[in-house]
């Protein structure tokens, strides 16, 4: 028999008897910053491949999302801080070894970049609603005209965003079930495969549609892989990180992570897409929203049991 | 000058004063602390062993919140103290998931509050409020540097642990055991 207890009667808010400190903001943001992150980088990609033709919701109507929900994730991050009149503070430092000060810089910039983005496709976006002012115009041509160079400036910023929402939570080691190293690439992966989602829902053109279905598939079968790889992680690992297993394979979280991630947030929608993709007549809508739905829910499930995992002495 | 800090489990009685001292000393919001007493029992009746610590912010000297603190506001002061300056702190709540002690809270005023080891009352030669009232004695302080101090020679002589060594974060409160 082992027991601990506080006899001073501590009981602090969001800490005692379990960490609360991060809460469903934080998730939100994750999602978000993910889907961001994955639309910008298909359509920086597209355009540096010269693909844009071939990819129209790509590189213009679904990459509306992204500032949209930059913007969102941004308020979500904000609402969560609790010294909030001194959010500046963020931007009078560089701090390389806090991953907090990398996405914050770098959301800095991929933020107005996004809407700079959507804002030079003005013209296809909204073919009725004319530019009156002339220098508006004028700027818009200047960054159509630099869409290249955005592009390549985009593919950086944007992997480094997607992998910072999962190096945000990996980087801390008090926590087991986030201290892995696979969850920055499995954020990025999970990212990428929520903004292919959006592109399918918003393209009308049957080709572009099915060569997201395709990368969606790929990335499905990526992600499984990389989950396989993180729960061989903790069953590999110490006695913190089996606690921390067993809170997603056999506890709390288990009808979460397994019924609305692992079968209709990956396997489901994954099949569907396979059949869609043989001739079977699936709408894809029901595809798509599957992913999005189980990329909401993994942000939750990791953001909430992590806080419940810790050392034990 | 390297502060540590040193407790007997031996001599603790779990009185709860060091937890007390420290609230007065500095005005803790009601319902926090900076310090608190875990109790341990350990085995199978009735042979149980029981374990008294007075637990607070192990002022480590690899700190994870400093390390993950976007903006500097945790940083460590000469003689190996972490500190955080409210001004600076934006309230994220990284340094609170980063600690593997569960040493730091978000204060009401917003800002992110812990244990300073009495930092305040080091610099006027004073001892930390919770180790100055302790009734039975069982906490020292001192410089780990000099080998002569009173911290220095009772790691020498008794065996002592610091909590969850195997997070890597080189406590500077030892128990001795």
């Amino acid at each position: 028999m082992e027991e601990e207890l506080f006899t001073s009667g501590r009981n602090i808010p969001n800490i005692d008897p379990s960490l609360q400190i991060w809460h469903w903001p934080i998730s939100v943001y994750l999602f978000l910053g993910g889907l961001a992150a994955g639309l910008l980088f298909f359509a920086a990609l597209s355009t540096v491949l010269k693909k844009e033709d071939e990819t129209p919701a790509t590189v213009k109507y679904a990459i509306i999302v992204a500032p949209i929900a930059l913007v969102l994730g941004l308020m979500a991050l904000f609402y969560d801080l609790t010294h909030k009149i001194f959010f500046w503070q963020l931007y009078t430092t560089v701090r390389i070894e806090s991953p907090m000060s990398w996405g914050a810089w770098v959301l800095l910039f991929i933020t107005p970049l996004s809407m700079l983005w959507v804002f030079s496709y003005w013209k296809d976006i909204f073919p009725k609603m004319d530019l009156r002012l002339s220098f508006l115009e004028k700027f818009r041509l200047f960054l159509a005209k630099n869409r290249m160079k955005m592009a390549y400036v985009l593919i950086p910023l944007s992997i480094i965003l997607g992998i910072y929402t999962g190096i945000l939570l990996s980087a801390f080691n008090a926590r087991p079930l986030w201290n892995n190293a696979i969850l920055g690439p499995l954020f990025l992966v999970s990212g990428l495969s929520t903004a292919a989602a959006t592109i399918i829902l918003f393209s009308k053109s049957h080709s572009e549609r099915s060569l997201f279905s395709k990368i969606d598939v790929g990335l499905i079968i990526i992600e499984l892989a990389l989950i396989v790889h993180m729960i061989m992680g903790y069953w590999a690992g110490s006695e913190v990180q089996l606690e921390a297993m067993e809170l997603l394979v056999n506890g709390e979280f288990t009808v979460m992570f397994f019924v609305f991630v692992i079968i209709l947030g990956l396997l489901l929608p994954g099949l569907l897409e396979i059949m869609e993709l043989r001739g079977y007549k699936v709408p894809v809508v029901v595809p798509a929203i599957l992913i999005l739905i189980g990329g909401l829910v993994f942000r939750f499930v990791m953001v909430e049991a992590g806080q419940l995992t810790r050392y034990l002495y | 000058m390297r502060y540590a800090m040193v407790i007997d489990t031996k001599k603790c009685v779990g009185c709860s004063d060091c937890v007390v001292a420290c609230q007065t000393e500095n005005n803790v919001p009601i319902g926090y602390c900076r310090d608190w007493i875990t109790e341990r029992v350990e085995g199978t009746y009735p042979n149980l062993e029981l374990e008294l610590r007075s637990e607070r912010c192990n002022h480590c000297e690899n700190a994870p919140c400093v390390r993950c603190c976007p903006t500097g506001a945790s940083h460590i002061i000469d003689g190996g103290i972490v500190l955080v300056t409210p001004n600076e702190c934006i309230g994220c709540g990284a340094c609170i998931e980063s600690c593997p002690y569960d040493a730091r809270f978000q204060h009401p005023d917003g800002y992110v509050d812990k244990c300073t080891f009495c930092h305040h009352r080091l610099e006027k030669g004073q001892l930390p409020a919770c180790v100055s009232v302790c009734p039975t004695k069982c906490m020292y302080f001192g410089d780990l540097d000099n080998p002569n101090s009173e911290v220095s020679q009772l790691l020498k002589a008794r065996k002592h642990k610091t909590l969850a060594p195997e997070a890597g974060t080189k406590p500077h409160v030892y128990y001795l055991i």
